[in-house]
């Protein structure tokens, strides 16, 4: 027989990544955003684009961090907003993947301008700008990868930083709507 | 329908209502929507109802939503028009009516422009709806009204806004009729999961200290719902608490009932909350103002929860069983589950449970001390208590409507209602001058009905101007001024746990309220004392017309039992007249307790 649960309730935090898939509206991001202000959730990062033009439909992939009970409630009220088709909880629901996308522009000479180059060269980043005294780095990858690569080229003359935020998909043969 | 014939957008608008089966709409003129205005004039079969106010034209169509289960339907102009519709919107989604809110808006060409009588109404009414529309294309208009109504009733009720700019209104398109697929996105669970139901009757069937905790998802599944809770109560021979928005769910005279629970529920309810082992929470979102203090609501119970919305369950009190769906097919499920179970119950235990609730009920905790001379001053709850009583003996069927505060409170507790749908109240908002409104709306859907306003002297000056309204419509509307001339609860809260500085709580400079009535055309009554109150009472109730009834009650009186907002429900407070064996200690206020409200 179940025992009843304890009214001490957990406050261990945990991180999700959620998908949802919403119909492609104007307001929807606003609902969506207007539901995290006003109940007071978190927002780790939040990135957003149209996926299938057929079915007008768009996906969020939204970081977010709370109590078990808290992730519970922001996957049950972004699930009963009208325009959302599905929410998935892409950290519970088995392994995923996460990738963001970074400009990472860098201004120097001379040794560290070589520097700069030899790291990203280690890191798998691209040069998609440069000019004699500086570079614009194009990046993907995990957060923690990117993090790294943004701390080691700030002593080499880091100028600014722009990133989508991460968007995530599940492994294996499986969909979002399947 | 496929037809390329084609209607104005105003056309359109009424052509859905009355697909929607709409006969009556509550608004306010303007500008944006004189279009719409001139369409109604040509035809009879919406009949519009002209409020004084745009707030309470949504209160009136939540008073009728919530006395026939239909959609309310309101129809207001742009800019001051909607803002004005935003406390009765967020009433509406906090106590869960449906609505639908047609507002009008500046022309497409003129949005953002800072137009007159422009406000982003969409954007203000976001958090205040469970959906809304900003309609650009007359084509479109049809599909997105007949969504509106299917989002607004559909899973937990609640209001809709469809914003409606005037170039839509007037130009013309084709009119898209009801909708023969589901809804793209938006199919909310109904039916329970068996095994969820299963689960459910294990845990009741093994239970010693059970109750059945039901709310206002029972009211709003349809008076089936409360049939069967009825028969699944009776079956299992369990006690059953209602919430305020639940009343009327239950029978109130049945034995079975303890009344209501929370924060001035009865001593018998709240103590078998804290105290049950068991526990059916059917249709009711475990509000703050029921739970009291979270880590000690009932501690030793297993929970099941069922509800039609996913994010009630386990948003307050995490719960061992969660069933997702509808109150009437929950209930039917849990019925049959319950019979083809061979597992009997221990009614052993359930017989030492009642001994257990009727000890607490033997403590009476709503006694108070009328004073029987014809010349004392009138007990606020013998005055309902009476209202009752003489509302009984003419066999109508009665609405009651309130405002919010002390009297409200007492309706709760004193009224015994025996039906759903004839309990009208802001619960989750707390909207004084709801009441005043709200009746109208009961009384346009119940032209027969006995409807009743039972207000305070504050509160019913939040809404005065709908007494216009009730002359215009000849609603025969009686409104029962409990007059303390305190913000009662406000005063109540201010004595218990401010000091006793009753700052700004005390009603000045109040109108003389017969005089009032009878300017707006209506009859003025007044009880000063014991000896004036049944017959103001029956004078009330035999005049077939509008009536506000003037009730002077005691000033200073509290009401009791009290659980102080982060208590817990066995750190009740209960009123003067209560025996406590001495030594049992009147609880104080904690610091945490304070902060809330
Ligand atoms: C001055 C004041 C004092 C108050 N004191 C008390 C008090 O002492 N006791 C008290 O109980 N309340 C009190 N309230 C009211 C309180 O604030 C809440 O409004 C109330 O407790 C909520 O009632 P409920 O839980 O039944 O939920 P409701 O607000 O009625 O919500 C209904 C629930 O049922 C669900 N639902 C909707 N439709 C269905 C369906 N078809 N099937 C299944 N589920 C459905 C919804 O998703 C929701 O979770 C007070 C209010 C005021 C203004
Ligand atoms: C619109 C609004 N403003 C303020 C409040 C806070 N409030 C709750 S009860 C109350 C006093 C109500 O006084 P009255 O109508 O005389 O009722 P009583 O408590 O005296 O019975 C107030 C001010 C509210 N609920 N609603
Ligand atoms: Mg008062």
């Amino acid at each position: 027989m179940l025992k009843a649960l304890s009214p001490a309730q957990d406050t261990s935090t945990r991180q999700a990544v959620i998908a949802v898939l919403v119909e492609n509206e104007a307001g929807v991001l606003a609902r969506v955003i207007g539901l995290f202000s006003g109940r007071g959730y978190n927002i780790d990062s939040l990135t957003v684009a149209p996926v299938d033009d057929e079915k007008q439909l768009s996906r969020i992939t939204i970081v977010t961090s709370g109590t078990a009970m808290v992730i519970e409630q922001i996957k049950a009220q972004l699930d009963r907003l009208v325009p959302v088709h599905k929410v998935a909880d892409l950290t519970m629901e088995g392994p995923h993947i996460a990738r963001e996308l970074a400009l990472i522009k860098v201004a120097g000479t001379g040794e560290k301008r070589v520097e700069a180059l030899r790291i990203a060269d280690a890191f798998r980043a691209r040069v998609v700008d440069a000019t004699t005294e500086s570079f614009v780095f194009e990046m993907t990858g995990a957060t923690d990868k990117l993090d790294a690569f943004v701390a080691l080229m700030r002593p080499l003359g880091l100028v600014e930083v722009s990133r989508t935020g991460i968007v995530a998909i599940a492994r294996g043969p499986k969909g979002i709507d399947g | 329908m496929t037809s390329t014939e084609t209607l104005s957008g105003a056309e359109i608008v009424l052509r859905a209502l009355k697909d929607q089966g709409v006969d009556v709409i509550f608004g306010y003129p303007g500008g944006a929507v004189l279009p719409i205005y001139d369409a109604l004039f040509q035809q009879n079969a919406i009949r519009h109802i002209l409020v004084r106010h745009e707030q309470a034209a949504v209160h009136a169509a939540e008073g009728y939503a919530r006395s026939t289960g239909k959609v309310g339907v309101v129809l207001v102009t742009s800019g001051p028009g909607a803002t004005n519709t935003v406390t009765g919107l967020v009433d509406a989604l906090m106590d869960s009516i449906p609505v639908v809110c047609l507002t009008g808006q500046v022309p497409t060409h003129l949005i953002g422009n800072d137009a007159f009588q422009e406000a982003d109404t969409t954007g203000i009414t976001r958090p205040a709806t469970k959906h809304n529309y900003l309609v650009k294309d007359v084509n479109a208009l049809g599909r997105i009204l007949h969504e509106a109504f299917y989002v607004a009733r559909s899973g937990r009720p609640g209001p809709v806004v469809v914003d409606l700019p005037k170039d839509v209104l007037i130009s013309r398109g084709v009119y898209q009729g009801m909708p023969a697929t589901p809804h793209r996105s938006y199919r909310p669970v109904v039916d329970p999961d068996p095994h969820a139901i299963a689960q459910a009757v294990r845990i009741l069937k093994s239970a010693k200290r059970p109750i059945v905790y039901a709310g206002g998802g029972v009211i709003n599944s349809g008076p089936e719902a409360s049939r069967l809770l009825t028969e699944f109560v009776h079956l299992t021979g369990f006690p059953c608490t209602n919430t305020l928005m639940g009343l009327g769910a239950f029978p109130g005279s049945d034995p079975q009932f303890l009344g209501m629970l929370g924060m001035h529920g009865t001593y018998e309810a709240n103590l078998a909350m804290h105290g049950c082992d068991a526990m059916l929470n059917i249709g009711a979102r475990f509000d703050d103002r029921v739970t009291g203090r979270l880590r000690d609501f009932s501690p030793h119970s297993l929970k099941i929860h069922a509800d039609i919305d996913p994010s009630s369950i386990n948003k307050n009190v995490r719960v061992d069983c969660a069933i997702v769906g509808d109150a009437t097919r929950v209930l039917a499920a849990l019925i049959a589950a319950w019979k083809a179970d061979p597992t009997k119950p221990d009614t052993g235990a359930l017989a030492a449970w009642w001994k257990q609730i009727d000890l607490w009920r033997s403590r009476d905790c709503l006694r108070y001390r009328q004073d029987a001379s014809p010349k004392a001053v009138i007990k606020p709850q013998h005055a309902i208590k009476r209202l009752y009583e003489i509302a009984r003996e003419t066999g109508r069927d009665v609405f009651i409507t309130t405002e919010v505060g002390q009297h409200q409170m007492w309706a709760a507790q004193f009224w015994k209602f025996e039906r759903p749908n004839r309990w009208l109240t802001s619960g989750g908002l707390g909207t004084m001058g709801y009441g005043l409104p709200a009746a109208i709306g009961a009384q346009i859907a119940h032209p027969e009905a006995l409807v009743i306003d039972i207000a305070g002297e504050a509160s019913i000056l939040m809404n005065i101007q709908e007494m216009s309204t009730l002359a215009q419509y000849r609603l025969p509307v009686k409104v029962f001024i409990l007059n303390n001339e305190y913000m009662g609860m406000v005063r109540q809260w201010q004595e218990l746990l401010h000091g006793g500085r009753y700052s700004e709580s005390y009603s000045a400079a109040l109108p003389d309220f017969v005089k009032l009535a009878e300017s707006f055309h209506a009859v003025g009554l007044r009880a000063k004392s014991l000896g004036d109150l049944d017959g103001v009472i029956r004078e009330m109730l035999a005049v077939d017309r509008a009536v506000i009834a003037d009730i002077c009650v005691d000033k200073h009186e509290n009401c009791f039992p009290m659980i102080p907002s982060g208590a817990a429900h066995n750190e009740m407070i209960l009123g003067p007249e209560d025996e406590a064996p001495s030594g049992a200690a009147q609880p104080g206020v904690t610091e945490e307790g304070m902060v809330l409200v």
